[in-house]
């Protein structure tokens, strides 16, 4: 069983873990996340997703890239 | 020219000269990152270099417009999303894709389905996806929501950044992210999900 989902997790669980509420809504989903089962697996699971997400996703610049950027320094705004 | 008016437009090259290289080499120091969300905007690496030396051309030719202490990553970054969308070479969207509005929850509860509450075993689902599929389901979202989910969740800028870098409102950045985010995960658990 999963539960219902929560309006209130929809509302701040985004931003919750961007780290953009106020001080004000931080403390407000502090609270909510420490009375309700439910939103604190959801929390964890949407940390989890995105820090494997970036993993996979982020890519290495490949080798010799930065000698070729290297070579254009110093362009001129007129060519 | 008179000596000590060519002495000053001498120091006024020599400056000028030390300034030019200095912002080049700030902005090189951002190359890594630049290639991180150009490789995630377009289909292929080849793609995603030309994309990056193309940015850095430009950024160098123009490098006078940008305003010292300011933020220099997104300055970048907003030649670079100029670039790829006038260029037309942005990963379009398959066709065939439909968007479902589901809940946030769908990947989270077809997790959940499959691993139980335990968060460790959850913990493992979501990684036994392969890294392949999740660039995939990156890819098929639709560019206008990429751009942003790219920009906040891979190239690690702010909503303020990203606003910025797209030329849009706070506002609407933030409801791209959330809906960039639901479209992948709706993607993840319907493609993704062994």
């Amino acid at each position: 069983m999963t539960g219902d989902p929560c309006d209130k997790c929809e509302e701040i669980l985004q931003e919750f873990l961007d780290r953009t509420l106020t001080n004000d809504e931080w403390a407000e989903a502090e609270v909510h996340l420490s009375e309700c089962g439910y939103c604190r697996r959801r929390y964890r699971f949407e940390e989890t997703l995105r820090r494997y997400v970036k993993l996979s996703a982020v890519e290495r610049m490949p080798p010799g890239l930065m000698a070729k950027l290297q070579e254009l320094r110093g362009l001129d705004a007129s060519t | 020219m008179s000596e000590p008016e060519s002495a000053t437009e001498a120091r006024r090259i020599a400056t000028e000269a030390r300034d030019r290289a200095r912002f080049e080499d700030e902005a090189l120091t951002f190359a890594d990152q630049v290639y991180r969300v150009a490789r995630r905007l377009v289909g292929s690496r080849e793609e995603a270099e030309d994309l990056v030396q193309e940015t850095y051309a430009r950024a160098f030719r123009s490098w006078r417009s940008f305003t010292p202490g300011t933020n220099m990553r997104a300055w970048l970054l907003r030649i670079l999303t100029n670039l790829n969308v006038d260029r037309g070479r942005r990963i379009q969207r398959s066709p065939q894709t439909q968007q479902l509005e589901e809940s946030d929850y769908y990947l989270a509860n077809k997790v959940a389905s499959a691993a139980g509450e335990d968060a460790l075993e959850q913990e493992q689902v979501v990684e036994r996806m392969s890294q392949d599929s999740i660039v995939n389901a990156l890819s098929e979202i639709s560019p206008q929501l990429r751009d942003v989910v790219v920009l906040v969740d891979i190239g690690d800028f702010t909503y303020a950044d990203a606003a910025q870098i797209l030329d849009v409102p706070i506002g609407t950045v933030m409801s791209r992210l959330h809906r960039g985010r639901r479209a992948l995960k709706q993607k993840l658990a319907e493609e993704a999900l062994p």
